[in-house]
């Protein structure tokens, strides 16, 4: 491992102030410097930031701060009620000490866990390596996206929260040398395209602070619905998280994202078109997951995943309006 | 704070053995993706397959030539040891080990995917594999050596003899780290909520029916004395 240099920040300006890597509950972070995939010479460690509490935000949305643990994040009472997809996707990912590490902050920026990515000894990595190939398109690729691909890279986003976070639209604040900004979360993950080793729309020096989640919406039914390989302590495969409203047999409005499948976290609007108004019905949710899976690009180990896909968003749809 | 063990000449190189020589274990296949590296790729669901029980990878003492450092002093088991300038790239668990000779806590897969390497930060489960030791400086840890001793075991460290709940033993001192703290979380009720709070630990030799019925006995006992 390459040595680094460390400092505990107080206050949000020190740490925007230095030019080093944050680090929060280490889970991606240390991991990926035992493996030499991350070589930070200079690490600024923010969990001392005042950014551990989740508020109540006077449009009634909820505040959560980027060093609030994923364990405590899931089961904090305000969550649990009114925004149960978010605590059900925490719940789901990792393991019971993983989730006490990790932050809002750190899981927001978790990297890939594409075996290639995670091994230095491939030179051909474009998001370890810009412009080196991708060893992953012609090699194994089982766990690899179907959706938002390029040629220079199929790695998935491996989120289990950040796809509850994009059903329910939040918003990311950071704060960094230039000051404070709010970026939506459909505009902060960047798709591979040519550059891959460009992951978000994060500035140097910027540092998450919270994220916001708008207010709830009255009698929506929430689903998170994850495939993996074991029923527990595992990526998923394929998952569904839904925000739906379901009243007198119809899909009045709907949110969905799919993990697993998509190079970041993936919202289906052609699936929330196709429902949005229509009878709550297998039939109709089949069609949506048709159409939000017309662009699927599998690789030569992966083409299951585009049935696994649909099949979760037909499953999580009939557990939402049931 | 445990004997400093005299050590064998073997023993005292892989002692000595930089910390910088994890970086380079995977730059050492030669461009082949290895078995161990490609399957700890993919998470937990590598692990059964991948490394044995023992790394090769040894923590440095102190600071390495030229490594930066910092002042680290753990609380462990109520203890305060001032380990002085720490590399600061030693893990909780190899400062644990290396340096405490608290032995008790298993170094697994070193990143995070079986649990051996459960201990208590602050009263909450953590893995100390992936925690870096100068992070935890003044907090409260807590080991499997800080449980109990032989003659006055833990009820878990008890249920576990009682039920059986290991066979070679390897993940134990982390599936009781871990049990003793899921006592304290929110967890149903049933046989399978227990699997689901206590899936951070791996255990290859597949003790999972003993270990749950060990942690149901404690937990209905507790409840009935309290
Ligand atoms: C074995 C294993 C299994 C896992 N399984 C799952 C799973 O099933 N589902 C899932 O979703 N996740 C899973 N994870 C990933 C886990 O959720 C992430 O590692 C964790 O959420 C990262 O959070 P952290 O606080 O530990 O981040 P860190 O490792 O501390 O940081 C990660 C990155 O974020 C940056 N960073 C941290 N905080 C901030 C901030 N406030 N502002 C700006 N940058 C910041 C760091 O610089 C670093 O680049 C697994 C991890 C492991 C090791
Ligand atoms: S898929 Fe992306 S992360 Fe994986 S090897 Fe190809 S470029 Fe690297
Ligand atoms: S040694 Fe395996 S999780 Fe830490
Ligand atoms: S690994 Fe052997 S007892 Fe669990």
């Amino acid at each position: 491992m390459q040595s680094f240099s460390y400092e505990k920040a107080q206050s949000v300006e020190q740490a925007t102030g230095t030019t080093g890597k944050f680090i929060a509950g280490g889970t991606t972070l240390v991991d990926l410097m035992k493996l030499g995939v991350e070589t930070p010479t200079q690490l600024v460690d923010v969990t001392a930031l005042p950014l551990a509490q989740v508020e109540t935000l006077p449009n009634g949305g909820l505040r959560i701060g980027a060093m609030v643990r994923n364990s405590d994040l899931a089961h904090h009472p305000a969550v649990g009620k009114d925004y149960a997809v978010l605590s059900e996707a925490l719940l789901s990912g990792a393991s019971p000490q993983l989730r006490n590490m990790a932050t809002t902050g750190g899981n927001l920026l978790q990297r890939t866990r594409c075996p290639y990515f995670r091994d230095p000894s491939y030179s051909n990595c474009n998001k370890r390596n810009p412009g080196s190939g991708c060893a992953a398109i012609g090699g194994h690729n089982r766990m690899m996206a179907i959706l938002g691909t390029s040629d220079a890279c199929i790695a998935t986003h491996p989120s289990d929260m950040c796809v509850a976070l994009t059903a329910l639209e939040a918003t990311i604040q950071v704060e960094g040398p230039k000051g404070k900004r709010s970026i939506a979360i459909a505009d902060f993950y960047k798709l591979p395209g040519t550059t891959p080793n460009v992951e978000n729309a994060l500035e140097p020096g910027e540092l998450i602070t919270y994220v916001d989640l708008p207010a709830p919406r009255k009698a929506s039914k929430q689903v998170y619905l994850k495939l993996r390989d074991r029923a527990s302590y595992e990526f998923a495969l394929a998952s569904a998280a839904v925000v739906a409203e379901v009243s007198g047999g119809h899909v009045r409005a709907v949110q969905i994202a799919l993990g697993g499948v998509g190079t970041r976290p993936w919202r289906a609007h052609e699936a929330e078109a196709a429902l949005t108004g229509k009878p709550a019905t297998a039939a109709h949710f089949r069609a949506a997951a048709e159409d939000a899976l017309k662009g699927a690009k599998p690789s030569s180990e992966n083409g299951f995943k585009v049935e696994l896909a649909k099949r979760c968003i037909v499953r999580a749809m009939t557990m939402a309006s049931a | 704070m445990a004997e400093k063990p005299t050590l064998r000449e073997d023993q005292q190189l892989l002692d000595l053995e930089p910390l910088g020589q994890i970086g380079s274990e995977a730059s050492a296949s030669g461009g082949q993706l290895t078995r161990r590296t490609f399957l700890s790729g993919l998470g937990a669901a590598g692990l059964v397959a991948s490394a044995g029980p023992l790394s090769a990878a040894a923590a440095p003492m102190g600071q390495a030539e030229g490594a930066a450092g910092a002042h680290t002093v753990l609380t462990v088991n109520g203890e305060q040891h001032d380990l002085g300038m720490l590399d600061t790239r030693v893990t909780l668990l190899d400062a644990l080990r290396e340096r405490l000779y608290l032995t008790g806590t298993k170094k697994g897969c070193d990143h995070g995917q079986c649990g051996a390497c459960t201990v208590h930060v602050d009263g909450r489960r953590v893995n100390s594999c992936l925690t870096l030791a100068v992070m935890v400086s003044g907090k409260e840890i807590t080991t499997i050596e800080g449980l109990g001793v032989p003659g006055r075991l833990h009820p878990m460290q008890a249920a576990f003899v009682e039920h059986d709940g290991y066979q070679c033993g390897y993940c134990t001192s982390g599936q009781i780290m871990s049990a003793v703290a899921l006592l304290k979380e929110p967890v149903g009720p049933s046989d399978h909520d227990v699997k689901e709070g206590m899936a951070g630990n791996i255990c290859r030799c597949g003790a999972y029916p003993n270990i749950v019925a060990a942690f149901q006995q404690v937990r209905n006992h507790s409840t009935m004395n309290g």
